[in-house]
C-alpha cells in the first residue's frame, strides 16, 4: 500500500511534563479523502490533532506528509507544508472583520491572495454579505464558516477540523458537511474530529474511534457504522 | 442675550478647552496603557515614567537645537526634536524588553508578575530621569505664547469675557488628533498592524496563522514610545515638566484606558475625555458662568466650585469605580484576561 | 527558620552594627527605628500579596491614615473650634454618611435597573450639595480661628500610644470600603483601584484643613517617650550617662531612640507572632489554597471575595498601625511628604526582596531595604566622587554628577528588585 498522504504513526505523548495522554495512536489519511476521529469525551481527540499538528512534543512516534518526516518541525513551519488547522474553540480573531480574518490566514503568503478570498466566499456566500462585520458578533454557524475560511487562506493540501460543527443548529451542521465534502471534492485532505459521529461516518473515509488515547476501532465509515460493537457503545444503539 | 455669549465664552476658556487638551494628554497616555495590555497582557507601571524619560529625551534634544540657534518660528522647538525624543525612547523600551521583559514572556509568566516587574523598571527609569535632568520644574515651551490672547479676542467681540487660545492648547489637540489617525490608520490599514490586532485577540491562533510574536511586541514597543513620548512632551508644553507630575498621571490615564475598556484604542481615547472632562467640570468654580446666566438675585455668593483641584484624583477614581460597578468591561468592550 | 535565615538575620543586625561603629550610634539607631516600622509595613503587604496573591498598591494611604490617627488622638481638642462648629460639622458628616447608606440601600433594591441608576443618582447629587450646604460653613468657621496656629479641630488629648491600634482600625475601614467595590474585580482593578484611594486619602489629608491642618502640618505631636530635655535635666540620668562615659546630650538622644526601638520592636514582635500563628492555622492554609488555585478553591464552596476581604482588612490595619507609629516617631504629620514611590513601593520592594508568603522575609526584607534606602546615597556620593575624581574640579559633568547622586537611591531600588524577581523570584527567604 502506498503511504498515506498525512499520517500520524504511534504517537505517544502528553502536555508538558504531565502524562501521556496519547498512547501510541495513530491516524492517516489519503489524498483528497475525509478521515474522521469520533470517541467519547476527554479520550484525547484534540490532543491527538494537536500532536498532528506540532503543537504537544510527542516522546515517540513521528508524523509525515507526503513521505516527508514533519515530527520536528513547529506549527508555524507546519502550516508552510501545506496544513490548516481549525481548533475547536477560540478559532477566530472576534474583534476583526471576516475579511481581516481570512486577511490574517493568509499571513505568511506575499502573493496575491485575493483569488482565494474570493474562492472562500463562493464556498460560503453568506461571509461575502458579512466580510465588514466583526467576526464576533457572528452567529455561531458563521463563525465556524470564517474559522474554516481563514484555515483555507493558506491554500493547505491538508485541513484539520477539530468539532467544526460544535455548538451549531441541525441545518447549520448539514450545510458544513456539504461544505467539508465540497472541499474535499477539490482534492484537499480532510481529517477531523465529530462530535457527531453517525452523520460524520456517513461522509467518512476512514473512521477512527479513539478511546483513552488508543485507536480501538479503525475502518471505513460504512464499516464502523456497520460494526455492532462500535453502533452500541459511541453510536448511541 | 451678551450675557449667554459671555457665559459660552467663559465655559470655553476654562472648561471646554483646557478640558479637550488635556483630554488629548490622557487619551494618547490611555492609547499606550491599553496597547500594552493587548499586546502584552499586563498593566504597565512604568507609562508614566516613560513618558517622563520621552519628554526628558525631547527637552535635551531641544536644548541642543536651541544652543545651535534652531528655532522653529512660533511653534516651540520641541516639536522638531519631538521625532528623536521617541526614538530615543523607543531604543530604550526596545532595550528593556529586551532585558527584562522578553525572560517573563517566555516563560509565560502571570500577568501578575509582569505588573511587578514594571515596577522594577518604573523605578529605574523615574531615577534614571532624576537622575539626567533633575527634579525641578523646566519650561521648555517656546514659540508663540498665545494664538489669540483675551484682551484681543475682548476687543475682537465687543464680549466682557475674553477667550484666550493658548498655543500650546491647539498644537496639543492638533497633534493628538495627527496621531490618533496615524495609529488608526496603521492598526486598521497595514499588515503590521491588523497582525498585532489579530495577536491582541487571539494570541494562539495567530501564532498559528504565521505573525510573528516577537516582531509583534517590538513594533508595539515602538509604538508605545511614540505614543508616550508625545503625550508627555504635549502634557509638558502645556503645563510643565517635573518628573513626579508624570508619575502621578498614571492613575488618571489608567482610568480612563479602564473606563474605556482595557485592551480597546477607541475606548482609551473616550476614557480619555470622559476622565478630562469629569475632573475640569468638577473642580471647575462655576460662579463666574453663573453670575452671567442667572439673575442677579440668586447670583452665588461662594465659588460654586465641585471639589478643590486637589481633589481631582477623586474624580478618575470615583468614574473609575462607577464604571467597574455598572460595566466591568469598560464603555467599550476590553479584553478581560 | 532555617539556618539560611538565621544567618541572614545575623547579616542584617552586622550591618546596622557597623554601621554604628563607621557612622555613629545615632544613625544605626535612626535606621533600626524606621527598619521595625518598615518591618511591620512589609508584613502587612506580605499578609495581602504573600498569603492571599492581592496586588494592594495603596499602602501609603493606609499608612497616611495612621499618621492621621495619631493627631486625632494624641493632640489636645481645640476648644475654640469645637465651638465655633464641630458638632455642626460632626451633623454634616454624620449626614453625608447617612446619604451614602441611603445611596447604597437603594442600589441594593430590586427594582427596575433603570429607575434604580436614576434614584440614586439622583440621591446622590442632590445628597452631595445638601451635604456640602451643611459642611463648608462649619469647616470656614473652624479654619478662621487662629489659622497659623491651629485652625482645626484638634484631637481627644488621650496617649499617642493609643493612636496605634486605632491607626489600624482606621485603615481597616477604608480597607473594607474599598475591598467591598474593588474586590473580586480583576487583579489589575484592585491595583489601580488602591492607588487611587492612596491618593485620595493624601488629596484629603492635605485639603481637609478643620481634620489635620492640611499641608500647614501638625507638628508637635506628645511623646510616649521622655522628651532629651527632661532627661539632661534629671540628675540621675546624667550620672548614669556619666558611668557610660557620654555626655548628657548625647546620651539623651540615643537613650529616647533606644526607649523607640523597644516599643517598636514589642509591636512587630507581637505582629509577627500573630502574623506566624495566622499563617500555619487552618485559616492560613485555606488562604493559601485560595491563592494558588482561585478557581479550584471557589469550585470547593470557598467563598473567595471574602476571605480576601479579611486578609485585606488585617494587611491593611497593620501598614495603618506602622503609619501611626513612623508619625509618633516624626512627632508631626506632614502630608506633602507622602509619595508613593517611598511609602507603596518601596515596601513592595521590601516584601519582595525579603520573600513573599514568608513572614520573617517580610521582616528582613523591611531591615534590609530601609538600611539600602539610607546608605546608598552616602555611598553614592563616594561613588560619584570615585568616578569623577579625574574630572577637573570645575567641569559640569563632575558637578552634575555629584548632585545628582541622591537620585541615584530610586535606580538601586529598581535594579535590586529586578535582580531578585529575575534571579531569585522567590526572594531571600522563600515560602518554602
Ligand atoms: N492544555 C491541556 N493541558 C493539560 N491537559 C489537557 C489539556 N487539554 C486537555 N487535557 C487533558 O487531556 C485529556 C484529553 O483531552 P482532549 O484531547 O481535549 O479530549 P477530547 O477532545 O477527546 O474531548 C483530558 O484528560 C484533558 O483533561
Ligand atoms: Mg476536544
Amino acid at each position: 500500500m502506498a503511504e498515506p498522504h498525512l499520517i500520524g504513526e504511534a504517537m505517544t505523548g502528553g502536555y508538558g511534563r504531565g502524562a501521556d495522554i496519547l498512547h501510541g495512536c495513530t491516524l492517516s489519511v489519503d489524498k483528497g479523502q475525509i478521515a474522521v476521529i469520533v470517541g467519547p469525551n476527554g479520550a484525547g481527540k484534540s490532543t491527538a490533532m494537536k500532536a498532528v499538528f506540532g503543537m504537544l512534543n510527542l516522546r515517540s512516534g513521528s508524523v509525515r506528509i507526503g513521505g516527508e518526516d514533519i515530527t520536528h518541525l513547529s506549527p508555524q513551519d507546519r502550516v508552510a507544508k501545506g496544513m490548516a488547522f481549525v481548533p475547536q474553540t477560540s478559532n477566530i480573531f472576534p474583534s476583526m472583520t471576516v475579511e481581516e480574518n481570512l486577511e490574517m490566514g493568509a499571513f505568511l503568503r506575499r502573493d496575491d491572495i485575493r483569488p482565494t478570498i474570493e474562492q472562500v466566499y463562493d464556498l460560503f456566500p453568506i461571509l461575502r454579505d458579512k466580510r465588514r462585520q466583526a467576526a464576533g458578533e457572528l452567529s455561531g454557524g458563521q463563525r465556524q464558516q470564517v474559522a474554516v475560511g481563514r484555515a483555507l487562506m493558506t491554500q493547505p493540501s491538508v485541513l484539520m477540523l477539530d468539532e467544526p460543527t460544535a455548538g451549531v443548529s441541525p441545518i447549520v451542521m448539514d450545510e458544513l458537511f456539504d461544505r467539508i465534502i465540497e472541499v474535499a471534492r477539490a482534492g484537499i485532505t480532510i481529517l477531523m474530529v465529530e462530535q457527531n459521529a453517525r452523520q460524520a461516518l456517513e461522509i467518512a473515509d476512514t473512521g477512527y474511534v479513539l478511546v483513552q488515547g488508543c485507536n480501538a476501532y479503525t475502518g471505513t465509515g460504512a464499516e464502523l457504522m456497520a460494526d455492532d460493537e462500535v453502533r452500541r457503545t459511541f453510536l448511541g444503539g | 442675550m451678551t450675557d449667554i455669549l459671555n457665559a459660552i465664552v467663559a465655559l470655553s476658556n476654562f472648561v471646554l478647552i483646557p478640558g479637550a487638551a488635556y483630554g488629548a494628554q490622557l487619551a494618547l497616555g490611555a492609547l499606550g496603557v491599553t496597547l500594552i495590555y493587548g499586546i502584552l497582557r499586563f498593566s504597565n507601571f512604568a507609562h508614566g515614567d516613560t513618558m517622563a524619560f520621552g519628554t526628558m529625551a525631547t527637552i535635551l534634544v531641544t536644548w541642543g537645537l536651541q544652543s545651535m540657534g534652531i528655532s522653529f518660528g512660533f511653534l516651540p522647538t520641541a516639536l522638531i526634536a519631538l521625532p528623536v525624543g521617541i526614538a530615543i525612547t523607543g531604543l530604550l523600551l526596545l532595550g528593556t524588553d529586551r532585558a527584562v521583559y522578553r525572560f517573563y514572556r517566555k516563560q509565560k509568566a502571570a500577568p501578575v508578575v509582569l505588573v511587578i516587574v514594571s515596577i522594577g523598571v518604573m523605578f529605574v527609569m523615574n531615577g534614571l530621569v532624576r537622575f539626567i535632568i533633575g527634579v525641578g520644574d523646566v519650561n521648555f515651551a517656546d514659540g508663540a505664547r498665545f494664538v489669540i490672547n483675551a484682551r484681543q479676542f475682548r476687543e475682537m467681540t465687543g464680549l466682557d469675557e475674553g477667550l484666550a487660545i493658548r498655543s500650546t492648547t491647539l498644537i496639543t489637540l492638533i497633534t493628538a488628533a495627527i496621531a490618533v489617525a496615524l495609529l488608526f490608520w496603521f492598526l486598521n490599514k497595514t499588515r503590521t498592524g491588523k497582525s498585532m490586532r489579530a495577536f491582541s485577540d487571539n494570541e494562539d491562533l495567530a501564532l498559528l496563522s504565521g505573525i510573528n510574536p516577537e516582531r509583534v511586541v517590538a513594533v508595539t514597543w515602538l509604538i508605545v514610545a511614540a505614543l508616550a513620548t508625545t503625550a508627555g512632551v504635549l502634557y509638558g508644553l502645556d503645563k510643565s515638566f517635573k518628573a513626579f507630575t508624570y508619575f502621578q498621571l498614571l492613575l488618571p490615564i489608567f482610568a480612563a484606558a479602564i473606563v474605556g475598556g482595557l485592551g480597546n484604542p477607541l475606548g482609551a481615547i473616550a476614557g480619555g475625555f470622559v476622565i478630562a472632562f469629569s475632573e475640569v467640570l468638577v473642580t471647575y468654580a462655576w460662579k463666574k458662568v453663573l453670575e452671567y446666566l442667572l439673575p442677579e438675585n440668586l447670583e452665588p455668593s461662594s465659588l460654586v466650585q465641585l471639589l478643590s483641584t486637589d481633589y481631582k484624583f477623586a474624580v478618575s477614581f470615583a468614574i473609575l469605580i462607577i464604571v467597574l460597578l455598572f460595566k466591568p468591561t469598560g464603555l467599550f468592550k476590553g479584553q478581560s484576561v | 527558620m532555617t539556618a539560611r535565615g538565621y544567618l541572614l538575620y545575623a547579616g542584617m543586625a552586622l550591618l546596622i552594627v557597623l554601621t554604628g561603629f563607621v557612622q555613629g550610634w545615632n544613625l544605626a539607631l535612626t535606621i533600626l527605628n524606621m527598619g521595625l516600622i518598615s518591618a511591620i509595613m512589609s508584613l502587612g503587604v506580605n499578609l495581602q500579596w504573600g498569603f492571599a496573591g492581592l496586588f494592594n498598591v495603596g499602602v501609603m494611604g493606609f499608612v497616611a491614615l495612621g499618621g492621621l490617627a495619631a493627631v486625632l488622638v494624641s493632640m489636645p481638642p481645640v476648644a475654640e473650634g469645637w465651638n465655633a462648629g464641630g458638632l455642626r460639622l460632626l451633623g454634616a458628616l454624620a449626614l453625608g454618611a447617612a446619604i451614602l447608606v441611603a445611596a447604597v440601600q437603594v442600589w441594593k433594591r430590586k427594582i427596575g435597573g433603570r429607575m434604580r441608576a436614576l434614584v440614586m443618582l439622583a440621591l446622590l447629587i442632590g445628597g452631595f450639595f445638601l451635604f456640602r450646604a451643611s459642611l463648608d460653613p462649619a469647616v470656614n468657621a473652624i479654619e478662621a480661628i487662629n489659622p497659623s496656629l491651629s485652625g482645626y479641630l484638634g484631637g481627644l488629648g488621650l496617649p499617642i500610644i493609643i493612636a496605634w491600634p486605632v491607626g489600624g482600625l482606621l485603615a481597616a475601614g477604608a480597607a473594607w470600603i474599598i475591598g467591598k467595590a474593588a474586590l473580586g474585580l480583576r487583579s489589575d482593578y484592585l491595583a489601580i483601584a488602591t492607588l487611587g484611594i492612596a491618593e485620595i486619602v493624601i488629596a484629603v489629608l492635605k485639603n481637609e484643613d478643620w481634620l489635620s491642618r492640611g499641608v500647614k502640618n501638625v507638628v508637635g505631636l506628645p511623646r510616649p517617650v521622655p522628651y532629651e530635655v527632661d532627661l539632661q535635666r534629671d540628675p540621675g540620668f546624667v550620672e548614669a550617662a556619666a558611668g557610660y562615659g557620654l555626655d548628657p546630650v548625647t546620651a539623651s538622644t540615643l537613650w529616647v531612640k533606644i526607649l523607640y526601638s523597644g516599643l517598636f520592636a514589642v509591636v512587630l514582635i507581637a505582629i509577627l507572632f500573630l502574623a506566624q500563628r495566622a499563617l500555619a492555622s487552618p485559616w492560613g492554609r485555606m488562604m493559601r489554597a485560595i491563592r494558588d488555585n482561585e478557581v479550584a478553591a471557589a469550585a470547593m464552596g470557598k467563598n473567595v471575595t471574602a476571605r480576601h476581604l479579611q486578609v485585606f482588612i488585617l494587611g491593611s490595619a497593620v501598614c495603618g498601625i506602622a503609619g501611626a507609629m513612623m508619625t509618633t516617631l516624626d512627632g508631626q504629620l506632614t502630608p506633602g511628604s507622602y509619595q508613593p514611590l517611598r511609602f507603596t513601593f518601596l515596601v513592595w520592594v521590601m516584601v519582595i526582596v525579603g520573600g513573599s508568603g514568608n513572614n520573617y522575609g517580610a521582616v528582613l526584607g523591611g531591615f534590609l531595604i530601609w538600611w539600602l534606602w539610607v546608605m546608598v546615597e552616602p555611598l553614592g556620593l563616594w561613588a560619584m566622587e570615585l568616578i569623577t575624581s579625574g574630572m577637573s574640579p570645575d567641569s559640569w559633568l563632575r558637578a552634575h554628577l555629584t548632585d545628582s547622586a541622591a537620585q541615584m537611591r530610586l535606580m538601586t531600588m529598581g535594579i535590586i528588585l529586578l535582580a531578585v524577581l529575575r534571579f531569585s523570584p522567590k526572594g531571600l527567604m522563600p515560602e518554602r
